[in-house]
Order: structure tokens, then C-alpha cells, then sequence
């Protein structure tokens, strides 16, 4: 699985850590003090050992183990990232089918192309753009994502909604983009004009017939940006001040503190494997060829 | 089978005609298409892919592509006008009285729903709910007498055979008894006795329903089985019309008896003579049309042809045909000369020589043997064809030699003489050239990214080892020997037509001077006219080279008319071997026998069908004693169930593997003298 994390990571581990709109010699630095200019197996003998041990050092900065300091930023990232991902992804499914039954009317030319733009803003933009928005002129949700100690869970979210923003106008397009294809692909199937000559209503036609089978690949692609999400924290969380393992990471670097780092891309890396097996899981329960396909 | 009571036609096309928006421009593809089904009646329509045929089929159930429309004329069913309904009056003419089952039926299912789903979701919209719309699920797969119906209703398309699926479609065509049924090329791509066994199925229902059927077909032999009259489509234009018989024994216009002069026919064999073909390439979409539409293909072709447009004459006994010579359009002059160069039979040496070939592959822990015990023996200039249901081995077969997979220990393949390794890494840099492939689908062998100069160009280096001005010499001579010209050395594989990129194919099979070229249903995919032109361009190089071939396909004709011996497989096994003349006019196999007989007949002379009931068993688990006795029409006994027979010489050079004696064979097939078309 750690493996599986390491291969998975993008090959440029600083760039992907912090995003691309970081400095270079900030990515130069990082990328030194993870080690991934050592030889790969060096790499991967020295993380599986440390792994194995359970054992993920001392933090040079805080003379103290690593580990509790990374399971806290993981859980607090966590939050985050749910917040962003259920607020992004049933709403960018429902953008990309919306805009999928209207092709190439204005109706998804706007999702399309907003989708799109949203996209390719980078999130310290948006982030910024937003943070004046909601938090400095309409004054409707606090800027800093740091809750006060003891908040309750619904007080938390209310915290988190605006640092997962920028994560969500970022998603938005890709998975807009591939429900779109995705539903187009399907509409356009033979299964669907079998579905439509039967004379069955439309309703039914896009919700048994097509939904279906046009959304499966679209959670292979959620999946895959979960690893792009945890990039995308690194930025977030320094902008909103927020404790996650992206902050943790930015700090570890800054203060070459080695071990905090080595933990803090591992543990993206096993968090990366781990979303990618529960998407192969889901859509092979989802997809029966793969589910039967023993059987034959 | 026509009904008297009901007066309207089921289906009335007047005057349609339907573009497709390509560039910001519509392109005309149906022009005035007039077309009439009675009730009860079946239409076939007939024509080369891309004339307009599903066209008029998805026009009619108004399911045309995004950029389609209709740009003239009306279309009614059962007298109702479908173009002017509502969606919802359209959703409950679907819903009630039309029903279409097209190509592909794999894909026409939906993946990710059981069968019964699927099957019971339509009497859901005549209110028919839960375990009523079980019931009439499972009485209508057994309508389309699908093997134990009630295991296919819970199962998912891809757990079915080919043939099963396309019975699972056409059941859910026919559950709401429509008055129109539409099958658009039902039985294209599925295997020889399962196109059979399809096409007997919607033979029998067609007596069981009411409904009228308007037939598809790239397929001459298939519509002439099936239909009472025939259309056959050129260029988005009815090109001629009448009763099936008439129209296939008797063509009025010359595109009629062009295409039925492609076809290998009355067991035609390659020393007899080329086939002929048609000349040039339909006509693109939105082509203006001046004259008659034929004119360029037409050796009949005058002035007056160019320059007027032929209308329908009619010939009287509802026959129509839109040419100005439809008096002497069967004196259309060949486009290909017949002669061939004269072959002279060979005393050569066996270029091939396999002995006791075996291949067991794992299946689930349990071995099954995709072939066992092949032994054939190849001269140089002869093809050998391999005949038999899809799983019988001939691919399997076909990699063996070729040494994509090893075969088990034992067996022995020799190239003129000398062994060769069972696998391709360790064969000499000569074995390898000698022995090359052309498959079904030209694109797999073809890569997409580069033209076609490279591509031949890399095969000459790599497999004919030439470079610079030799290598030029050589691509132009190959080039030219598969009828390329230079203006297609430019192109990419996607720029070219289905028929010029299989001559690109083989022309790479070509390139090193093959000693064996494995020819995996080359022409299967293509249209007659081009098949023709394929099968003479094999024939003539064959002929030129001294190349062997090792030829599959599930036509028989085409087998027939290439192969100068035929190894007939069943489960790995070779069941009949002999001269090509031995097998196909028997005495031969049982087996062989039901596969004659399965083929469809362009003369209609409907001999007592032998039919092969079921699918194929699993060569995972082969039926004990003779492997074919679960489906053996001519099985004598239970010495069928418990010994296998030998594969035993009948007569010097035709071997059969049956218990019934050679003579005995003879007395039971002699009444019926059994041709292929
Ligand atoms: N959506 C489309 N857009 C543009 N051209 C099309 C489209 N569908 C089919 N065609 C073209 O229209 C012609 C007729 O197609 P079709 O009706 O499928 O013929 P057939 O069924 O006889 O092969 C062909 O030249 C085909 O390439
Ligand atoms: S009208 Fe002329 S060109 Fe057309 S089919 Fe008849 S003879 Fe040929
Ligand atoms: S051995 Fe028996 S079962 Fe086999 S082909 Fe002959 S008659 Fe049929
Ligand atoms: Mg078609």
C-alpha cells in the first residue's frame, strides 16, 4: 500500500506538495529535504522501515515524536477535505448530468465553460477572491478556520465552509467535466435507445438506464483527485491558518525538520492508496462485469 | 401470413428524405425514398454499408442522431403519421407498437441491470407489476426459446453468449406484440450457426405475431431466406423493388445483379475464376446527383444515363427499378476479367507440417483443451481452411502456429521441413517472416498514428531487412501488387475504407514473403463488393507467390471458394479433413453436415434444415465419448456417449471421427444433395 502511495505520488513530489504556483526554490528545498533525489529504493527502504516500526521519528523542530502531531493535522485535514468533498461532489455531478441533458445549449455552455474557469483559477486566487467576499465585505463566516476549543460539530462546519470553497470551485470542473462526458457517452449508448424504443418514460430512461452506468467512471476520477485535494491543502491551510497535515507539511519543510516531513508525505501517500482502493471497491461493486466477471 | 383483417399498411414512407449536419451543412442521405409494408408482410432492404439503411430504420422510430433530421416527405405507421406526434403520443407508439433489435446486441442491453430488469420494466408500462411481470418475463424468453429462462433472468448481459443476448433482445422487441417489428442487421457479426439458429427463430415467430417485419441487411442470402419482397437501397435511393425471388433470381438493375455477382456462389472455387466486383465507391453523403446515381460504377452507363435522371419504372408485378436499361441490365459486363492464371497442382513437399498439436489452458484449475491432437499437412501454393462454431478452436489453432502462445509438450510444427520453436522469441529471424497474420479488423494491426508509407516501410526493414533504394523499389511493388497507389501512402489508417485498410494489411503480411499467411475472417467485416475484391486479390497472390494459406471464416462459400483443403474443428478437435471437394459435397461428419446446412440460401430452396440445437458445451468440460454427441442429429447410440472415435481414413486424404462407417454416411446423406450458397 505505502508503496503503491509512493509510486502514485506525482514524480515531482515538492512541485505536487505545494502546489504550482509555488516558488521553485521553495520546491527545490522541499524536494532535497524529503530525500526524493536519493535513489528510489533507498527511499522507500528507510519510509517502510520507519512505517513497520511504527515508529515515525522525532521531530527535530519540536524534540518530540512525530506521530501525534500527524495523526492530529490528518484528522484536522480530514474534516476539511469531507467538508470540501461532500459539498463538491454531488453538486458537481449534478452540473455535469444537467449540463449533459442540455449539449451544447446555453445552459451547458455555463456550466461548461464556468466550470472550467473555476478550474484553472489556482486556489490561493479563489481563496483570496472569496476570503474578501465572505469574510472581510459581507461579513457572513469567519475567515480563519481555526474553530474556538470545544466547538461542536456543527460549529466546526460552519468554520470549514469557507477554506473548503476554493477546494470545491477546483473539483467542480473535473468532475463536472467527466459526468458530463460520462452522461453524454451513455445517452449516446445502444442500452439507452434500446431503453427509449421500449417507450419508457424519460424520467425513468435517465435515472434506471443512464445515470447508472455514466457515473461509474466519474468515481474513478473523485478518487483520483483526492490526491490532487491533499496538494491543494497544503496552500489552503496556510492561507486559512488552518492545523492540517498540509500546514504541518509547509512547516516541517520550512524548518527542515526532516522526520515531520518523511511522516507527513507518507501518510498522504497511504491516504492516496487508501482512496484509490475504495474507489476500485466501489466500482467494482457498482459495475456487475467486474463483480460476475469470476462467475464466467 | 398476411393478415386480411387490417387494412392500413404498417408502414408507409412517401417521398422521405433525411440529412445529416456535417460541416454547418446538411448532407442529403435518404432522397425520396418511397417504401410500403403491408401488414404481416416482410421487407427486406438490402444495399453496401453506409447507403442509407439504418437511416430509414431510425427515421422511422424517430431515433436519429443529434445532427440528423428529416428533411422531407412523412412516415406512417399503421396509418398514423409519426412525425407529427407529440412526445408523448411517440413514447406510447414505442411503448405499444413499434420495436427494433439492431447490430451488436452486447451492447444494446443495458450493462449494469439483470435480464429480467430489463425484460419486466416493459409490461411495468402497461401496468403489469411484480411477479405477473416475472411471469410474462420468463414466458417471453421462452418464447425465444433461451435455455433455462430462469437463470438468464437473473443474470447480466455479459454472462450470456452472443446469440443468447440477441434472443434477450429481440424478446424484449417483441413483449409489447408490436404491429412493426425492425431488425437492422440482427445476426451481422454473430457466428455462422448462431446466425442460423436466429434466424429460424424469427422465421418461427414471424408465424406466431402479427407484426410486420422490415429486414436490414447487408446480407443477400440472410434477407432472401427471410423476407417476401425486397428494396434494395443506392446512394439514399430505392434502386430497385419486387418480390424476393424475382428480384434475387431475376435483377432488373445493375447494381442488383452487380452484388449478387460478388457473392462465391454454387460452390465456386478459385481455379474457376474471379469473382467479380463493383467497381469505385458509393457516392459520399450529400453528393449532388446528376443522372443516375450509378452511373460511375456502370458498364451500361450512356450519355443519356449521366445526364437524366432514371426514375422508378415499373415493371409490372410490383416490380420497380430506377434504371433506363432495366431490360438488359443482367448483360452488364464484368468489372473483373474471370480468367486466372492457370495453377498447376503441386508435387512440392509439405510447407507445413503439424503433428499431434495439443494446447491446454487453465481455466479456473481445471484444464481445457482449446486443441487437441491437430495433425495437418500444408503444400506450398494450397490453402487449408479451418471451419467451426466460434470456441472450436481455429484461433487457438491459428497462435499456435503463428507462436503467440506455446503449445503443450509433444507435438511438432515444421516450416518446410525444419521444426519450429513454440514460441516467437526463440524462432529464427526467417521463421518468423515466413509466417504471418491478417485478422478481421484491419485496425488492430495497424498503427493509428502513422501513414501508411511508414507503416509498410517498417515492415519491409524489419521483416524483409531492405533499406534505402532497394526498400523504395519494393514498397512500390508491393504497394502495387495489393492495388494501392501512391495517393494512399500519404494517408493515415483511419482515412482509408474498411477494404483498403485490410489491402494495407495485407500487403504488411506481405512484406517479408511469407511462406503461410493465417487469413483470421478477413473479409467478414466487409461488404460483398469488397469482400470480392479481397478474396481476388488473395487468390491472385497466391497464385503469384506460391503462399500458403491458413484461411477462417464462418461464410462457407467464401471457404469454400479459397480453400483447397478444410479441417473441420469442434472442441479442439478435428472432426472431418479432406480436399475441399471431399468435405463440402460429402459424404462428411454429422457435424459438417449441420453446418451446411445452417447457410443461409440465396435460391431459397430450403433443404431439410439439420439444425444444431444449443449452444457449444464448454471445452472446459467436454462431453464424454464423441464430444459432439450432445448435439448430434445422427447420433447412433450410447457407444456415442462413451467412446470418442477415431479420426479414421474414409477415403485417401478425407478423414472423419465418427462411429457411423464412411458408407453409412453415405446412404443417410445421399437425398439430400447439400450446396452451400
Ligand atoms: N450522425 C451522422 N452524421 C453524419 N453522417 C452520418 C451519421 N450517421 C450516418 N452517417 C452517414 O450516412 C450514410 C448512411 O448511413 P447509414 O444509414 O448508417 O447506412 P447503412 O445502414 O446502410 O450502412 C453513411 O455515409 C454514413 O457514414
Ligand atoms: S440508368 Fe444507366 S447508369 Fe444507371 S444503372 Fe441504369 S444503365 Fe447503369
Ligand atoms: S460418433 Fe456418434 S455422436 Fe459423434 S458424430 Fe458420429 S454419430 Fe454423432
Ligand atoms: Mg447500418
Amino acid at each position: 500500500m505505502v508503496f503503491l502511495g509512493g509510486q502514485v505520488l506525482p514524480g515531482n513530489v515538492g512541485r505536487a506538495i505545494l502546489g504550482p504556483f509555488a516558488d521553485q526554490r521553495a520546491v527545490d528545498a522541499l524536494n532535497h529535504s524529503l530525500g526524493v533525489d536519493r535513489p528510489l529504493l533507498v527511499q522507500y527502504g528507510s519510509w517502510i522501515w520507519n512505517f513497520l516500526h511504527g515508529d515515525m521519528g522525532t521531530s527535530y523542530v519540536f524534540r518530540a515524536p512525530v506521530a501525534p502531531f500527524v495523526v492530529d493535522a490528518l484528522g484536522n485535514s480530514m474534516k476539511l477535505a469531507l467538508v470540501a468533498f461532500v459539498l463538491v461532489v454531488p453538486i458537481g455531478i449534478l452540473g455535469g448530468v444537467i449540463a449533459a441533458l442540455n449539449v451544447n445549449r446555453p445552459l451547458d455552455r455555463i456550466i461548461s465553460l464556468g466550470g472550467l474557469s473555476v478550474t484553472v483559477l489556482p486556489e490561493f486566487v479563489t481563496g483570496i477572491i472569496l476570503i474578501l467576499i465572505f469574510g472581510v465585505w459581507l461579513r457572513w463566516l469567519p475567515i480563519a478556520a481555526a474553530w474556538p476549543k470545544g466547538a461542536g460539530i456543527l460549529t466546526q462546519i460552519y468554520y470549514l465552509i469557507l477554506p473548503s470553497l476554493p477546494l470545491f470551485l477546483v473539483l467542480f470542473g473535473y468532475i463536472a467535466r467527466m459526468a458530463r462526458s460520462g452522461m453524454i457517452e451513455a445517452l449516446d449508448s445502444d442500452y439507452t435507445r434500446t431503453a427509449v424504443l421500449k417507450g419508457l418514460r424519460w424520467r425513468t430512461v435517465i435515472w434506471r438506464h443512464v445515470l447508472r452506468n455514466a457515473l461509474l467512471p466519474t468515481i474513478t476520477v473523485i478518487a483520483t483527485q483526492t490526491g490532487y485535494l491533499i496538494g491543494g491543502l497544503v496552500v489552503i491551510e496556510t492561507l486559512f491558518r488552518y492545523q492540517g497535515i498540509g500546514s504541518l507539511i509547509f512547516t516541517a519543510a520550512r524548518g527542515k525538520d526532516f522526520p515531520m516531513l518523511e511522516a507527513g508525505i507518507l501518510t498522504i501517500g497511504i491516504v492516496y492508496a487508501v482512496a484509490t482502493l475504495i474507489a476500485d471497491f466501489l466500482y467494482s461493486v457498482l459495475n456487475p462485469r467486474i463483480r460476475l466477471g469470476a462467475e464466467q | 401470413m398476411t393478415d386480411p383483417r387490417q387494412a392500413t399498411n404498417a408502414l408507409e414512407l412517401k417521398e422521405l428524405s433525411v440529412a445529416y449536419r456535417v460541416g454547418r451543412r446538411n448532407r442529403a442521405v435518404l432522397r425520396n425514398v418511397n417504401l410500403t409494408i403491408k401488414a404481416g408482410e416482410a421487407y427486406g432492404l438490402v444495399g453496401e454499408s453506409g447507403c442509407g439503411k439504418s437511416t430509414v430504420a431510425l427515421s422511422v422510430v424517430r431515433y436519429l442522431p443529434r445532427n440528423g433530421s428529416i428533411t422531407g416527405g412523412s412516415i406512417a405507421l399503421d396509418g398514423k403519421d409519426v412525425m407529427k406526434l407529440d412526445a408523448e403520443a411517440l413514447r406510447r407508439a414505442r411503448a405499444d407498437s413499434v420495436s427494433m433489435v439492431y447490430q451488436d446486441p452486447g451492447k444494446a442491453l443495458n450493462p449494469s441491470l439483470r435480464i429480467g430488469r430489463q425484460l419486466t420494466e416493459i409490461f411495468e408500462l402497461t401496468g403489469v407489476t411484480g411477479q405477473a411481470a416475472e411471469d410474462k418475463a420468463l414466458a417471453m424468453l421462452n418464447r425465444v426459446r433461451i435455455s433455462d429462462p430462469a437463470s438468464v433472468m437473473q443474470r447480466y448481459p455479459h454472462q450470456l453468449s452472443g446469440g443468447m443476448q440477441q434472443r434477450v433482445a429481440i424478446a424484449m422487441a417483441l413483449a409489447n406484440d408490436p404491429s412493426m417489428l425492425i431488425l437492422d442487421e440482427p445476426t451481422t457479426g454473430l457466428d455462422a450457426t448462431v446466425e442460423a439458429e436466429v434466424l429460424d427463430l424469427i422465421g418461427q415467430l414471424r408465424r406466431e405475431l402479427s407484426a410486420s417485419i422490415l429486414f436490414i441487411s447487408h446480407n443477400l442470402a440472410v434477407v432472401s431466406n427471410m423476407c417476401d419482397r425486397v428494396g434494395v437501397l443506392y446512394a439514399g435511393m430505392l434502386v430497385e423493388e419486387g418480390s424476393t425471388r424475382d428480384v434475387f433470381n431475376d435483377p432488373r438493375h445493375p447494381y442488383t445483379v452487380a452484388l449478387l455477382r460478388c457473392l462465391p456462389r454454387g460452390g465456386q472455387r478459385k481455379d474457376q475464376g474471379r469473382l467479380d466486383t463493383i467497381p469505385g465507391f458509393l457516392p459520399g453523403i450529400g453528393a449532388t446527383i446528376v443522372g443516375c446515381a450509378f452511373a460511375d460504377r456502370c458498364a451500361l452507363a450512356t450519355e443519356r444515363c449521366r445526364a437524366e435522371p432514371p426514375p422508378l419504372y415499373e415493371l409490372g408485378e410490383g416490380r420497380l427499378s430506377r434504371c433506363h436499361y432495366h431490360d438488359r441490365a443482367q448483360s452488364l459486363p464484368r468489372a473483373t476479367p474471370a480468367e486466372i492464371a492457370a495453377v498447376t497442382p503441386k508435387q512440392a513437399p509439405p510447407v507445413l507440417q503439424v503433428e499431434g498439436l495439443n494446447k491446454t489452458y487453465a481455466s479456473h484449475g481445471r484444464p481445457l483443451r482449446a486443441v487437441k491432437d491437430v495433425s495437418v499437412s500444408l503444400r506450398p501454393g494450397e490453402t487449408l481452411g479451418l471451419v467451426g462454431e466460434s470456441g472450436s478452436g481455429k484461433t487457438t489453432f491459428a497462435r499456435l502456429l503463428l507462436g503467440l502462445v506455446p503449445p503443450d509438450d509433444g507435438g511438432s510444427i515444421e516450416l518446410e521441413g525444419k521444426k519450429l520453436a513454440p514460441r516467437l522469441a526463440s524462432r529464427s529471424e526467417d521463421q518468423v517472416k515466413a509466417v504471418q497474420i491478417v485478422f478481421q479488423n484491419p485496425d488492430s494491426a495497424l498503427n493509428r498514428s502513422h501513414s501508411i508509407r511508414h507503416i509498410l516501410s517498417r515492415a519491409l526493414k524489419r521483416l524483409g531487412g531492405l533499406t534505402g533504394k532497394t526498400l523504395d523499389n519494393r514498397l512500390e511493388e508491393l504497394v502495387r501488387s495489393v492495388r494501392l497507389t501512391d495517393r494512399h501512402l500519404a494517408v493515415k489508417p483511419r482515412q482509408l475504407s474498411g477494404g483498403l485498410k485490410q489491402r494495407v494489411a495485407i500487403a504488411r503480411a506481405f512484406a517479408g514473403d511469407p511462406r503461410i499467411v493465417v487469413c483470421d475472417e478477413p473479409t467478414s467485416a466487409l461488404d460483398v463488393s469488397v469482400q470480392a475484391a479481397i478474396l481476388n486479390l488473395l487468390a491472385d497472390l497466391q497464385s503469384k507467390q506460391d503462399v500458403s494459406y491458413i484461411f477462417i471464416s464462418h461464410d462457407l462459400g467464401v471457404v469454400r471458394y479459397l480453400s483447397d483443403k478444410i479441417a473441420v474443428l469442434y472442441l479442439g478437435r478435428i472432426m472431418e479433413f479432406g480436399s475441399s471437394e471431399a468435405v463440402f459435397s460429402g459424404p462428411h461428419h454429422p457435424y459438417t453436415e449441420a453446418l451446411l446446412s445452417a447457410v443461409p440460401k440465396l435460391d431459397r430452396t430450403e433443404s431439410a434444415r439439420i439444425r444444431l440445437d444449443g449452444d457449444i458445451p464448454s471445452a472446459a468440460n467436454p462431453p464424454t465419448g464423441c464430444v459432439f454427441h450432445t448435439r448430434c442429429p445422427r447420433k447412433i447410440g450410447t457407444i456415442c456417449e462413451t467412446q470418442e472415435p477415431e479420426l479414421t481414413e474414409a477415403q485417401p486424404g478425407h478423414t472423419i471421427r465418427c462411429h457411423i462407417p464412411y458408407d453409412e454416411l453415405a446412404r443417410l446423406q445421399k437425398p439430400k444433395a447439400m450446396e452451400p450458397a
